[in-house]
């Protein structure tokens, strides 16, 4: 699966199937701080991701206010 | 994953309230938390003229979007902040929001009110850190228009996140007197004060990125580059860590902090502002921190001849 990282605009390729949680948890991201989007849906840390998707994978932290 | 609701296939999973949601049951979801912290902390009511801090981040326009779309009377109010690519693509998207739907948005342009005020500027000229004198302008202007244009309510996009790192922050240091006036509501202590209000402070950043993802907004993605390494961004991993580990976390270390933290630094509130003698604003000494900000500022553009011999 070949995901987008934003807003770092990095792009990372990952084998296989794979639950969202794990491909996460490899990725060093905690549940909650990203949004993970497939096309236009958004899916769910227990979802599984298919070996040819692309996903964005968006962070939803702010700094300073 | 299940929508709690209706059982379609969900998109979002809220941890920390033990539910999830598809698209559209998520909205509505999502309105009613924000109508029931207006509702229940008496933020305002459909009555009142509400100006709305718009940064073009996720947080202000899925404010300003939720509360036009809840039936409320909003302005939206943005300062073009003088930050280089990063204002620049702000001011765009804030004011494309606003045009596609038809809504009423001042712009302040700082560069046009004082040469010299763009924060970029203003922190290379003064020993100011360039947040630090992003906060003091943002207030001053905030409060300055809301009073100039009659508004009573002054509403901002704060969110969960944001409010347990500052708690935190303020924890950590035992500000007291900061701790004494954290609160999602601030009554007015001058006459040139309005409310400030947080309608977002129980909606976690994750829902409200989620809601303006839902709801198609275009807003910035891109970090205020000022902001890296900002203690802020520490002490929300942190909390992000805590919530991981344990959901529910962030959420009642605010709300118990207003429940039964806060009471008890009631009486550590430092006494209310007089006015500033340059500007007629709130201020706390005899001029206001923005009023010395514009003089430093403007002496560093117009520095005094030099008195040499005559
Ligand atoms: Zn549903
Ligand atoms: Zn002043």
């Amino acid at each position: 699966m070949l995901i987008t990282l934003l807003p770092q605009h990095q792009e990372i390729d990952l084998p296989g199937r794979q639950r969202v949680a794990d491909v996460l948890r490899q990725l060093g991201l905690l549940p909650g701080t990203v949004m993970v989007i497939r096309g236009d849906e958004l899916v769910t840390e227990r979802d599984f991701l298919e070996a040819d998707d692309r996903v964005e994978i968006r962070s939803v932290i702010s700094g300073g206010s | 994953m299940k929508c709690t609701r209706c059982h379609a296939r969900a998109e979002v999973h809220i941890r920390h309230h033990n539910s999830a949601f598809c698209r559209g049951c998520y909205g509505t979801y999502f309105q009613r938390q924000v109508e029931r912290a207006i509702h229940k902390e008496h933020m305002f009511t459909p009555d009142e003229d509400v100006l709305v801090a718009v940064s073009g981040g996720k947080d202000s326009l899925a404010l300003w979007d939720a509360l036009v779309t809840m039936g409320y009377r909003t302005t939206g109010l943005h300062l073009a902040l003088g930050i280089g690519d990063y204002s620049a693509i702000s001011t765009r998207k804030t004011e494309h929001f606003a045009r596609e739907r038809g809504l009423r948005l001042l712009t302040v342009p700082l560069e046009d009110e004082t040469p010299g005020l763009g924060i970029m500027r203003v922190a290379g000229a003064t020993n100011r850190k360039a947040c630090a004198a992003c906060g003091t302008v943002k207030r001053h202007y905030f409060d300055r228009i809301a009073a100039e244009q009659g508004f009573q309510v002054v509403a901002t996009g704060h969110n969960l996140d944001d409010e347990a790192a500052r708690l935190l922050g303020n924890v950590l240091h035992w500000q007291s007197d900061h701790l004494a006036k954290q609160s999602p509501v601030l009554v007015p202590t001058h006459e040139k004060f309005a409310r400030k209000v947080k309608p977002f402070f129980r909606i976690s950043e994750y829902e409200t990125a989620v809601y303006a993802f839902f709801r198609g907004i275009d807003y910035v993605l891109d970090e205020c580059p000022n902001s890296a390494g900002a203690t802020q961004l520490v002490y929300k991993d942190v909390l992000n860590r805590l919530e991981a580990a344990m959901p529910g976390t962030k959420l009642t270390f605010v709300q118990e902090f207003l429940r039964t933290g806060r009471p008890a630094f009631a009486g550590e509130a430092s006494s209310p502002p007089q006015t500033c003698e340059s500007c007629g604003m709130p201020s706390y000494n005899g001029t206001c921190g923005f009023c010395r900000l514009v003089a430093e500022v403007t002496r560093r553009r117009n520095p005094l001849p030099h008195a040499g011999p005559a």
